[in-house]
């Protein structure tokens, strides 16, 4: 499995409420909710993203709710990935019962914004196609991986059951 | 090599001598828990999965709070999916109407969390029951929805931080001026995936009211669940209202810490959280001249009787500021009913506040006091984020009741001891 895209650059513990603001919880649509992912961080972030685009984040990324509105919406809005120095516990286990791929990453802040980067979830290798230069990640737990493989925790279960 | 608690309850719920951290298990939950927001996306996955039945009606419970009573027609839609799913599965817990609270207030209250639980919720402030010596944690809806078919949950058991307080406490110092300053200390991120363990001669004389307040934003902290240890006060408190049957664990003397960390509370003032993260704390002292719009005292954090009456006891007599809005929002039903029959409304009603039934109402920003571009307000809730309660451009500023509603008074951030 790959993913490649342009990189959109967020800060340090960037909370549930930036990735999507209670006041449009009244719904779970995937299409509403992509219409105002990360808005109160970058109003514009939904008009500029495109399709299989990547966000980068610092430490701490999707702290605050156990809103798994939040991956839905970065999903629906495109983004093939989330790449961050560290994720809050709730975002990570919602990121892969969602099927949203999130990888940990020490050096993701030296990925300039804009750059272009393939990303090998198999090696756990990104490379910044621009620049030549590549990362190496954080291997996702043996027990991650089966709930990926399965296709999210849904149907990991309906498997084992 | 010793356990702590929490390695002592995820391991009587895999029927394991021991558990260590880092190992993941599949732990069997004693309460399942979503609210309106959350719980329409479980309900849709349990739909998807195929699933018959619930494991336990007893032990599935839905809370529609956040947006009730409904705020618009989409919220309304949402809570309606809440009620048929629950007449429909004949949830023996299911609180609408009036006898609807803020789920973290009311499960307690109701004696539906105890001591020894393992509670899971699709909602982050779970780890609140972690005070009545449970082992609590949030996580998103399709975890639960998964729990709700199984009754079981994976888990990575955690590494377990301590955290000890001794000393005397300075006047006006409350659970909330400490779990903030512990917030302030370690950061947000201080305890990412890791228990927080509170104990030491200040935590023993902290009441229940205190110790789910602490408990409650250990998640403000990164931590994976708070927990204190059960002990007298605990048992006063569940013992007539427990609706089964509970078990007290302690850690062992030699249980393994990843982190100890101690406190001598004669340094810790009142605490306030300024905007945008609950790690921005400052002592009272140094809190300046901010001046403000709001006063919301209530929520999961800071929404019981003992917060009203606290509140109460500070504005007895006074007026608001001009210009300032104080909206008071009594956590349960049960807290609202005992509030009116201590005289409480009286006070906030002379005083100038807007008494809301309960709800979660604008701690999320749903409604019942969403704040303006510009505006300012001190809050008992748990999170000052980015319009966290209303306009990306407002600020939210986190304290204790007693310096809520000396703020509300003072129309500026204010100690009690001013007033
Ligand atoms: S009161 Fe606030 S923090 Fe507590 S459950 Fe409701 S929205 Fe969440």
């Amino acid at each position: 499995m790959k993913a490649a895209g342009k990189v959109f650059r967020f800060g340090d513990d960037i909370d549930t409420d930036l990735i999507i603001p209670a006041r449009y919880l009244n719904t779970s649509d995937p299409e509403e909710l992509a219409k105002h992912c990360m808005e109160d961080a970058d109003a514009e972030f939904v008009n500029k993203v495109g399709k299989g685009d990547i966000i980068i984040g610092g430490k701490n990324f999707g702290c605050g709710s156990s809103r798994e509105h939040a991956p839905i919406a970065i999903k629906a809005a495109g983004v093939s990935c989330v790449i961050a120095k560290s994720f809050a516990r709730i975002f990570y286990r919602n990121s892969f019962n969602m099927g949203l791929p999130i990888l940990e990453c020490e050096e993701a802040e030296s990925i300039a914004p804009g750059a272009k980067l393939e990303v090998d979830f198999d090696s756990g290798v990104i490379t910044n196609t621009d620049t030549g230069d590549t990362y190496s990640t954080r291997p996702i737990p043996p027990f991650m991986q089966e709930l990926v493989k399965s296709g999210g925790l849904m149907k990991y279960i309906s498997k084992t059951a | 090599m010793g356990m702590t608690i929490t390695e002592k309850i995820l391991a009587k719920h895999v029927d394991a001598d021991k558990v260590e951290p880092g190992e993941l298990i599949n732990a069997r939950v004693d309460i399942a828990l979503a609210n309106d927001i959350t719980a329409p996306i479980s309900i849709a996955r349990f739909k998807e999965s195929g699933a018959k039945t619930v494991f336990d009606k007893d032990r599935v419970i839905l809370v529609p709070d956040h947006f009730v009573p409904n705020k618009d027609i989409k919220s309304a839609m949402q809570a309606k999916m809440l009620r048929e799913f629950a007449h429909e599965h004949d949830l023996t817990w299911f609180f609408d109407g009036h006898e609807m609270g803020v789920e973290h207030a009311l499960l307690p209250e109701q004696g539906l969390v105890l001591p020894g639980d393992i509670v899971i919720g699709a909602d982050s402030h779970t780890c609140t029951y972690g005070g009545l010596g449970a082992f609590a944690t949030g996580m998103g809806s399709t975890d639960l929805a998964a729990a709700m078919i199984t009754g079981e949950t994976w888990l990575k058991v955690p590494e377990t931080m301590k955290f000890v307080f001794k000393g005397e406490l300075l006047p006006w110092v409350e659970a909330k001026d400490l779990i903030l300053y512990i917030i302030g200390d370690i950061g947000v991120d201080g305890a990412l995936y890791r228990a927080m363990e509170f104990e030491g001669p200040v935590i023993d004389k902290l009441d229940m009211a205190g110790r789910l307040t602490m408990a409650n934003m250990a998640i403000e902290a990164g931590g994976k669940n708070g927990i204190f240890t059960p002990d007298a006060a605990t048992e006063a408190y569940v013992k007539d209202i427990a609706k089964r049957d509970y078990e007290f664990f302690k850690s062992d003397d030699d249980a393994v810490y990843a982190e100890v960390r101690e406190y001598d509370v004669a340094n810790i003032e009142p605490q306030v959280a300024f905007p945008h993260l609950p790690e921005n704390t400052r002592g009272i002292s140094e809190a300046g001249e901010v001046v403000i719009d709001q006063v919301v005292i209530g929520s999961c954090t800071n929404g019981r009787i003992e917060d009203l009456r606290c509140a109460a006891s500070i504005l007895k007599g006074n007026k608001t500021a001009k210009g300032v809005r104080l909206i008071i929002i009594p956590a349960t039903p049960l807290i609202y009913r005992t509030a009116m029959n201590e005289g409480l409304f009286d006070i906030f009603l002379d005083c100038g506040a807007t008494i809301s039934p309960p709800t979660c109402g604008p701690c999320l920003g749903g409604h019942m006091g969403i704040l303006a571009k510009g505006e300012r307000a001190v809050a008992t809730t748990n999170r000052n984020f980015v319009g966290r309660m209303g306009h990306p451009e407002s600020e939210v500023y986190l304290a204790s009741p007693a310096v809520a509603a000396a703020s509300a008074i003072a129309g500026k951030i204010e100690g009690p001891d001013k007033i």
